[in-house]
This record gives structure tokens, sequence and C-alpha cells, in this order.
């Protein structure tokens, strides 16, 4: 499985991702520089958390239009799976391969802290780890990841299965106070009508070692890459 | 030379130079300075740079020892960690910057700190930071922490270095000048550490990073001055950070330093261009030209002078290899920095600076350098203060007490405030926030570095030399705490006026006090920071000597933490308890006085305690553990059970003593450990001469005082947990 991790300028969380990646695929990903302008043949694209070029328009805005990420909707349409955590959700909504948009956290504070979250939908590459309706627990880390989209739009992400994860309780229950970023529908990642594009929030990456504190993410790249071997 | 003939004694005055330092200026040159001139001798001569009042006192500290690499006088220190790494690390004040700018004064302080250490080849692994406010009831207070979070977080989460630890206190003394002290933690290659001694005349000056502006112009002049009423227009001496410049520096830095095209690098901080390019030249004993026109500038006009004392952030000073610039420049485009060739070394041993056809500045280094102000300012000691006598103090309901203790700002979980903080990026934080120590992995080969902060100002203002002591070991204590061996600290020396000699007798205090611990401890200092003048109308802090502390532990899943793992395990009390109230967080928030003197501090007894619990650690007989520190033993077992949540059952307190004095005593060299074999743990302690008892029992759902009451976890969390949070949706 060759994954191909997306690097821009502000990027910082590509280490604990390749990280992640190498320890279930027992070999370091390619990492490719966002000037590139050809991507090189990948079995999944990677955008990963950070503050590409520093965030200062709104999150993602202007990585969106960086020249990597004509090669990256390319592929993407021609069914290569792409995953956004954190920024890289951001980048893909600004990008317009997700709908929605990411708007300040509810606190209007970033907020690092463990999160719980429910497996919405367990048939698809990047979920085929949980069971269905799975509870997890894992870090977030963001200042604006309250998930929005219109009302027509939610119910389509709903009514097709394409809502993947959501904020809940220790118990997987819905509650107001465990949709600490005030989610829409406490949403914490979609896919794309495809299935094969997935952004959320929350960074399984930083849950894959007992010594760190959770291991609950490591089912996440299990599954995934179980499913694109 | 232009502009000499203005420049007088009067208004050197103004830039902060006293009569008799202008006219050593003026001997040094043959000639009265011009504007450019004046500006880099008041620069470099400030208490800021040169250490003037503090020097003579800080060669008293211990800085050598076996692993250590690199003491102070470089940008940071390096102590060797085996296996061909090295922790580089260092802590520095921004404090009269964040007071009157706190969300740029708090980011920038992240970004200087960054700055020295990635300077020296490290990758930086970890910031903490060491906060002081007002009181809570301070007007300005809310303001100034919900600023100086935000900047921090701001800066630190979007270069993605975790912001891993650190503290937070409140005192009225520190209502018109608060403390943002911030430390950071790289790592390097033993054998490619980057110092900035210049070398080689004819080897090009390369400016790199960001471009440089009108903010920040004598930045370090106000910061050797204290504040008067006119805090507030001090504002534009405050720098604007940029972390997202900051993360491309980090990186194109590191990328050039894998080869090897740099002599020598140094940041530009506190001073700019001036205090950058006179170091290197200073330190390698040679010249340095450099043509200003060639500056990466970002507002039109800028003169010399602006130039000299711009305190821009995100810039870089580096002598490159000849023929290796090209190389160079092609890191720094790809990553859309500034690469500027801006002079040269010389064999002249002067500073010379040219812009616009002439000459703005010609300084011999070495006299602007070796002949800077020196002082051994007078000083005098307090009378100590006369001890309490726990049996005087009124006998309280201990749960009632802890409840307050826990609610009061010192004791209060700082959780608001650092789940703003990005603690995990980078994936290997071990031990998070919110316990003794953090515990950051060393990725490569399975160890861990042990990291804080602390200092007890109360204990420093009640007798500076037990508070200097206390603060060392409490360092040393709290890096044990979680396994780890103490290897080197970092100082950040925080005080009032030392042109008083009540302040001043404050700093020869701590000192002493310090070094003493640092000797008994094998803990030496390897890099530091001294802030004074934190003062305003003749009000000075509390004098606040902050230790940042790293240990090493050799497996990191050896580490343990404060939270309570297992019902029926035993806690034990390491260490000896005489009940001391003096200068205690019981005594002031219970008792609402500040009268005594602090605990002694026992090195002998502090060491033997602390490496027998290391060792317990190692064994694998210890489950939990947690220093004592404010609050005393009840407060901590309250913090283990609050952690772990669970519940406890304590024994009564030993008969000789009064009850609180017991419970809150702060004596020092103390641990409460949780094991499930408390047999072998006392045995072994008692073989090794440490005193070990059993004090309770871990179950249930509360924290219960044999015949004295009982609370529930859950109440104490929500206590806990409670004030700041509130504080800050206040008003």
């Amino acid at each position: 499985m060759r994954a191909v991790v997306v690097i821009f300028p502000g990027s910082n969380r590509e280490r604990d991702l390749c990280a992640a990646l190498a320890l279930v695929t027992g070999h370091e990903p390619v990492r490719v520089w966002h000037r590139d302008a050809t991507l090189p043949e990948a079995d999944l694209i990677v955008l990963p958390g950070g503050f590409a070029y520093g965030d200062y328009l709104r999150c993602g805005a202007l990585a969106a239009h960086s020249p990597i990420m004509r090669g990256v909707r390319e592929r993407a349409a021609n069914g290569t799976p792409v995953l956004g955590i954190c920024n890289g959700f951001q980048i893909l909504t600004e990008a317009g391969m997700l709908p929605g948009a990411l708007l300040p956290n509810r606190s209007l504070r970033f907020t690092c802290r463990d999160i719980h979250l429910r497996v919405e939908n367990n048939q698809t590459i990047f979920t085929c780890g949980y069971g269905a309706g799975q509870t997890i627990k894992v870090p977030v880390a963001h200042h604006d990841g309250s998930y929005t989209a219109d009302p027509d739009t939610l119910d389509w992400l709903e009514d097709r299965g394409l809502v993947a994860f959501r904020y809940c309780g220790p118990a997987g229950e819905l509650a107001e106070e465990a949709n600490f970023n005030g989610s829409a529908r406490a949403i914490a990642g979609i896919l794309s009508d495809s299935r094969t594009i997935l952004g959320l929030m929350p960074h399984p990456e930083n849950a894959t070692d007992p010594l760190l504190g959770s291991t609950d993410g490591r089912a996440f790249f299990d599954g995934l890459v179980g499913a694109l071997q | 030379m232009n502009g000499g003939s203005n420049v007088t004694a009067a208004f050197a005055a103004e830039l902060g130079l006293t009569q008799e330092e202008f006219e050593r200026a003026v001997a040094i040159l043959g000639r009265a300075p011009s504007l450019t001139e004046l500006g880099i001798f008041s620069a470099m001569w400030s208490e800021h740079c040169s250490y003037k009042s503090s020097r003579i006192w800080l060669k008293t500290l211990p800085t050598t020892g076996p692993r250590v690499i690199c003491g102070p006088g470089e940008n940071a220190g390096v102590v060797d960690i085996g296996d061909g790494d090295a922790v580089v690390f260092k802590i520095e004040s921004h404090n009269h910057p964040s007071f009157i700018e706190p969300y740029q004064g708090a980011a920038t302080g992240v970004g200087g700190i960054l700055r020295d250490v990635f300077t020296m080849g490290a990758r930086p692994i970890a910031i903490l930071d060491s906060l002081r406010f007002g009181s809570p009831l301070h007007p300005r207070t809310r303001h100034l922490v919900s600023g100086v979070v935000s900047g921090i977080a701001g800066y630190g989460n979007c270069v993605g270095v975790p912001t891993v630890g650190g503290e937070c206190e409140f005192d009225p003394s520190y209502d018109g000048n608060i403390l943002v002290n911030a430390m950071c933690v790289g790592l390097a290659r033993a054998d490619r550490i980057f110092y900035s001694a210049a070398a080689g005349p004819g080897n090009p000056v390369i400016y790199v990073g960001a471009k440089t502006g009108r903010d920040g112009i004598h930045g370090a002049t106000m910061a050797s001055a204290e504040f008067g009423a006119d805090a507030g227009e001090k504002r534009p001496t405050v720098q604007v950070g940029d972390p997202f410049t900051e993360k491309l520096l980090i990186e194109a830095c590191l990328e050039l330093m894998a080869g090897d095209a740099i002599v020598a690098i140094q940041d530009m901080g506190a001073a700019g261009l001036t205090s950058s390019t006179v170091e290197m030249a200073g330190k390698g004993g040679l010249g340095i030209e450099l043509d200003l026109d060639r500056v990466p500038v970002r507002e039109t006009s800028m003169s010399p002078y602006e130039i000299m004392l711009s305190e821009s952030q995100e810039r870089m000073l580096m002598i490159l290899r000849p023929g290796s610039e090209a190389d160079a420049r092609t890191i720094f485009t790809k990553w859309e920095l500034d690469f500027a060739v801006i002079g040269r070394v010389t064999e002249t041993g002067r500073l010379v600076l040219r812009m616009n056809g002439t000459i703005a500045a010609d300084i011999p280094v070495e006299p602007l350098v070796k002949g800077a102000p020196l002082y051994e300012r007078p000083w005098r000691r307090r009378d100590p203060a006369p001890e309490i006598d726990p049996a005087s103090l009124p006998d309280r309901d201990p749960v009632a007490c802890l409840q307050r203790l826990l609610a009061s700002p010192s004791l209060a979980s700082k959780r608001w405030l650092w789940e703003q903080y990005d603690y995990l990026v980078m994936g290997n934080t071990v031990k998070r926030p919110g316990g003794d120590a953090a515990v950051v992995r060393v990725a490569a080969n399975g160890k861990a570095l042990a990291l804080a902060t602390d200092c007890t100002p109360r204990y420093c203002r009640g007798d500076p030399t037990r508070g200097g002591a206390q603060a060392v070991a409490e360092s040393w204590r709290n890096l044990t705490a979680v396994g780890a061996k103490p290897l080197a600290l970092t100082d950040n020396l925080n005080f009032g006026s030392p042109e008083r000699p009540e302040i001043m007798g404050e700093f020869v205090g701590v000192i002493e006090g310090m070094r003493e611990a640092c000797l008994a401890l094998d803990y030496p200092v390897v890099s530091g920071n001294v802030s004074f003048y934190n003062e305003t109308n003749g009000s000075a802090i509390l004098p606040t000597p902050v230790i940042g502390g790293v240990g090493l532990i050799a497996d990191a899943s050896d580490a343990v933490d404060l939270a309570l793992k297992g019902d029926g395990n035993a806690l034990i009390l390491i260490g000896q308890t005489s009940g001391h109230l003096g200068c205690s967080l019981y005594l002031r928030e219970i008792e609402g006085s500040r009268a005594g003197p602090p605990p002694a501090v026992d090195l002998a007894a502090e060491r033997r305690n602390g490496d027998f619990v290391r060792r317990a650690i190692r064994a694998g007989y210890v489950a939990a553990c947690h220093d004592l520190s404010d609050g005393g033993l009840l407060a901590a077992v309250a913090e283990m059970a609050m952690a772990g949540g669970r519940g406890v059952v304590l024994d009564s307190p030993p008969a000789e003593l009064p009850r609180n004095a017991f419970l809150f005593g702060e004596d020092q060299a103390r641990y409460v450990v949780e094991t499930a074999d408390p047999t072998a743990l006392i045995d072994a302690a008692r073989a090794a001469g440490v005193p070990a008892r059993v004090i309770g029992t871990v179950g249930g759902v509360a924290l219960t005082l044999s015949g004295a009451g009982a609370i529930s976890v859950d109440a104490l969390k929500a206590i806990h947990e409670a004030w700041l949070p509130s504080f800050m949706t206040q008003g």
C-alpha cells in the first residue's frame, strides 16, 4: 500500500500521521511538497493537520488553491482514496471536494483533549476496522472544527450514509456537552458520495500507541490499510 | 560619520544609558557616537542584554557536569542524553511586552525561545510556560490571562510544537507586572550542535527569515526599566509574531543544518540585528561589516538606527562557508523566506555599518562587549520571620479547608488554560499537562524526557535563600516523581529593580540557595535569563526564580503519573513530616496570613528520598506517585484521587502533631506513593534510611479522613475544575 502525504507550508501533523501509517504498513509513506506539479502513484492520498499557510485567511482556503491540489482532485475523481484530517478536512471543504465548512469552535477557543466518537458507517474503506456504532476515544486539537452545512446538505449526507463519525459521550450517547465544538448534528467526519474521500477533525493518528494514552485510532489505520492492500 | 554632533548625554539618558556609561562609550570611540552607535551601545549595555547587575552573582552558580555539552553563554544549554543524542533547552521571559500587549507579547515570547533552541541545531519538541498574574480581583487580570494564553496557543499550536506543561499562579504583587516565562526543549545530535562565534574572515554574513520593520524598536531597553503610569504608551516597543513564518524558518534552518554550509548562526532576539552581529563578532574575536541597504525591509525609508534596533521577529543571522550561498539560497527560496547576503566577516575587530554610501557606525567590538558595565549593586538581607507554632492556630474542619484550597486560584485546575494548547502534536507526549512533570518520548529509541517548571515565590519573599533552594529542589522532585533522573536546569530569574538594596538582597539570597541545591543534587544550570525591573511605581513582584528542569527516563514505559490505579493499593508517605505551616498555602488561604519562614530544605534528605523513589519506580513498585508541595499531604492525596477517579481512606493523623499541620504542612523532600506491595516498599525504605509510613488505602468513591469527615471524589473534581472557567467567563 503506497500512501502519499501532501505537505503544505505550515502542515505540522505530518510526522504523527506518517508514524501511524508506518506502524501499520511497515514502511514510511511518501511525502510530497505542495509546489510539486505532479503526484506520484498512490493508493491513498493524505492531507495532514496543521496550519497551512498559517491559516491567516480562512482555514484551508489558500492550501485549496495550491498547485498540488489539481492533481489531488484529478486522482480523487478517478477513485484514489483521499483522507483529510483536521486541517486536511478544512482544505477538502475549501477545495469543494467535500460539502460544508468548518467554523470556529463554539467556545471560540482552540481545544486539545480526548473526545468520544461514534462510528456511524463502518461500510467504508476508512471505517471498516470498527464495528457499526462502536464508540472510540481519540484526541482533537483544533480551533475551527464546528462542522456546518445547509439543512438540505445535512439531510443528504444523513440519507446517503455519508456521516462517518459523530461526537458522543463515553457510552456512545449523543449529548449537547459531548458535541464540544458545536458541530451541526454532532458531525465529526464526512464522506464523499463515492465514499472514497473522508474528512474528519479528530486525530486517530494520535491514538495508536498504548504509551500515549489510547489505541482506539489503531483500528482506523489497520482497517484502511487492509482495505487498500 | 553622521549625526555625532547631535548626540548628547541627555539624549543618551533617554535611551537608558547613565552619564558614566555614555562617557565610557565616548572613550571607547574616541569621539561622540553617531545616533546609530548610541543606539547600539544603549541596547548592548541594557540590563536585558548585558546582565550588568546580575553577572557577578550568576558566575557563582554551578554550570558544569559530566553530561553538560554547553552551559550558559550560548543561545541555549546542551546536555548529553546518550546514544549520540543531546537535549537543548532554555527558558526566557517576555514579561514587560506581555503586560503591555498580552497576545503578541506572549506569542513572540514563544517564538523567541523556539529560535534560541533551533539555532543550536535542535528540533524543538516541547514548550512549557510559567505564568504569573495579578490578583483575580484586579480589573486587568482576566484580560491579561485571556490574551497571554491565546497568544501562547496561537503561536505554539501553529508552529506544531506541543505545549506540554508549565504553571499558572495569581498574586497581587503581579498586578502591574505579569510574568510570562517560556521554555523550549529541543533534540539534536550531540555532534551536530551549532554555535554563534563568527569565524573565517571574508565569509559571507547572511540574513534569513522575515523582513525587518519598525516594530519592537528598543524592546530590550524597555524591558530594562520599571513601569510608571505610562505603560500603555510603550505598545510600539512590542513585536508582532508570525508563527507561520517561524514554522518555515525552523524547517529551512534544520534542512540547511543537515549539510555543512553553516559556520555560525545566531537568532535575532532582543536588540535584533545589533546583538546578533555584536555577539557573533565578539565571540569570534573578529569584525563584521554590514551593508544595511541589503537588509530585507518591509517599510520604506528605514534609517540605520531603526534597522539595527528593530526587534522584528522570525529572523536569523548566519555565517556561511564561501561557495555555499547558492545551495543555501535554494533551501530558503523553497520555504519562501528572504535570504540576503548583507555583509562579511573581517579581521578588523570592528563593527562597520554602511548605508546609502555613508558609514553609519564604526565600533570596536571587543570594548563594546567586554567593556560593558558591571555593577556590584548594594544589597541588604531581610530579617528572618519568626516561626509559626501550628498549635496556636484554630483547629478547623480539614475537609472544608481542603475544598477551599482546591478552589483557590493557586491550586485550582488549570485545564481551561492548557486545553487551549496542542500538547499532543508530534505524537510523543507520554504524560500530559496536569501532573508533576510532562513526559515526552524521544521517538527513536524509547527514551523519554521529563520536563517541568517550578517556583514558590512566597517562599522566596519569606526567605530568599530557602526559597531559591526550594525552587531547585521542587523541580528536581517533580522530575523524580515521574521516574526521571534530573539532568540539568534552566533558570528564569524574575525580580524587581536591582537598584534597590532589598531587591538585590532577594536576588543574592535566591542565588545562594539555588547554588547550594544545584551542588547537593548534581543539577547544574545550563542556560537562563534574568528579568529585573518587574515593578511598577516602586512596588515589586515577589522574587520569582522559575526553574525549568529536564530529566531523563531510560525507558518511556517506566514513567509514572499521579493518577491512582487500583483499589486496595496502599498509599505511602515518603519523607519526614514536622507540620511546617509558615508561608504555607493553608496559612494564606485559610488564616489569611503570609507570616512565618518557608520550610527548611534539607538537601541531603531531598536527595536520599528522591533517589529512593526513583529506584522504587524503576523497580516497578510504584503504581502512582506525587510530590508534596502547595497544600501539603491532603492536597496531594486529593489530586491523586481526582486524577485516578478513585477514592481513598486516610488513616488518622499521628497524635503528636496538630491535625491540620500534618494534613496541610509543607515540609519538603516528601512524596506520596501508591503501591500494591507496601511491605516491600517500607522495608526497602527502612534499609535506605528513608522515612516511610502507610497513610491510607485506595478504594471507594470518596476521600475519607478517618474520624474527620469525607467528600466524594466527584465533588472534589467539580470544585477543583470550577474556578478558572468561571473566573474567565465573568465580567
